[in-house]
């Protein structure tokens, strides 16, 4: 295969650059979660994000606004309709954008790709991604571990957001855990409020150790 | 003709469910609302731009020498930029599925076109295949977009085999030069708004 092509370097496996997806419903915090763990590992890591949003750049010019990240390490991603689509059945316009930044910036040490919001069905391809985080959280319910899913038993880590508002939703955070738990085996949970924690310090950790 | 149909096949992982060619745009500005209007969207867009994606679908010759044929016969370059993502994501999924030397001849990131006529021997089929594409994705994207009746659209496409038929059967006459001023104004429409608003396609 000539070295001149660009899409053949992903053929047989991932490019250089590891990879975390963070995917879960709309609102449980997916993009805050992406801005706290630039915060926290920008300085130690070379980072570039890929966004997945429904409404095209939004997120992106969220973490812009941030200033959590330089703008030209961010890329977002058109999904015509159908985040999950993007992230699982054909990945390849996020395969571009990992692309795109590869080649702006050498020696990427990771690359995270913000899934739009979607429903507790939506992973994302191991053909696009190393790990994957699965956010859910305490306001969209309690019961939403227990519903199961493929994102809540199958992601890498899954991440219980917004405990702060626990009390205030009347969600027992012990049977959102220990449903969790039940649902997923071995696989980890976290529990985090961004508010009381904004660099995400658990969620910083976990992928640290993945690297 | 099993790559043909796989090519065709909206399940196929290239990338081309993220472009409604104009269709978003021509929603956006309310000149397809319904099964009617988005059926005559659909047989001009098979008969210009089908026809000349299908007339490099079935061309045969040096590929660097047709794509920038291709290239010259698309004045849009929010249209070129589409096509050649879509061309892109064809040959990364066709590095996997159909490994071939021939694959190396192609420029980098190919017109789509062009990456089919090197996937699909037949030239009338691969012309069949691009014909068929022109159509399927803009109906998908109007499912999508304006929550037309599946059933609807679905009938609308199959309405249309004929004029497939005969779009690609011209196509493997001689290299089409046939524009389409409104399609390319639809797509540097797109671009430009989606630098102001929202747009859920790439184009």
């Amino acid at each position: 295969m000539g070295a001149d092509h660009g899409p053949d370097q992903h053929d047989h496996h991932h490019g250089p650059t590891f990879r975390i997806g963070i995917g879960g419903p709309v609102g449980s915090g997916k993009t805050a979660l992406t801005a706290a763990l630039c915060r926290a590992l920008g300085d130690q890591l070379k980072l570039a994000v890929v966004t997945n949003d429904i409404y095209t750049t939004e997120d992106a010019d969220f973490l812009r606004r941030a200033g959590v990240l330089d703008p030209a390490r961010i890329e977002a991603v058109q999904t015509g309709c159908c985040p999950h689509t993007a992230i699982r059945d054909d990945i390849t316009a996020n395969l571009d954008a990992v692309e795109r930044l590869e080649e702006r910036f050498h020696g990427l040490d990771l690359i995270i790709i913000e899934s739009g919001g979607d429903n507790l069905t939506a992973v994302f391809s191991r053909g696009l991604v190393d790990k994957q985080i699965f956010v859910v959280d305490v306001a969209g319910g309690d019961k939403v571990p227990r519903k199961g899913g493929p994102g809540v038993t199958t992601a890498d880590l899954l991440v219980i957001n917004k405990t702060d508002l626990a009390p205030h939703v009347g969600a027992d955070m012990d049977v959102m855990v220990s449903d969790a738990h039940r649902m997923r085996g071995e696989l980890p949970v976290i529990t985090q409020s961004l508010v009381e924690t904004p660099g995400a310090p658990d969620v910083a950790k976990w992928v640290l150790d993945q690297l | 003709m099993i790559t043909a149909l796989m090519l065709a096949d909206s399940r196929f992982p290239g990338g081309g469910h993220v472009h409604s060619g104009g269709l978003e745009e021509a929603a956006a500005r309310k000149l397809v609302t319904d099964e009617k209007s988005l059926e005559s969207f659909l047989y001009g867009r098979l008969h210009t731009a089908g026809l000349l994606a299908a007339g490099f679908a079935a061309a045969r010759g040096d590929l660097a020498e047709l794509d920038a044929e291709l290239d010259a016969r698309t004045p849009s370059p929010a249209q070129r930029a589409a096509s050649r993502a879509q061309g892109r994501g064809m040959l990364r999924a066709a590095r996997r599925a159909w490994p071939s030397p021939r694959l190396d001849e192609l420029p980098r990131d190919p017109h789509h076109p062009i990456v089919v006529g090197v996937l699909v021997d037949d030239p009338y089929e691969a012309a069949l295949t691009c014909a068929y594409l022109s159509v399927s994705g803009p109906a998908s994207a109007a499912v999508r977009l304006l929550g037309l009746d599946p059933f609807g659209v679905n009938a609308i496409v199959a309405g249309l085999s004929d004029d497939m038929r005969a779009v690609a059967l011209e196509a493997t006459k001689e290299l089409p030069a046939i524009g389409s001023p409104a399609l390319d104004l639809l797509a540097e429409a797109h671009d430009r708004h989606h630098q102001e608003e929202v747009r859920l396609f790439g184009s």
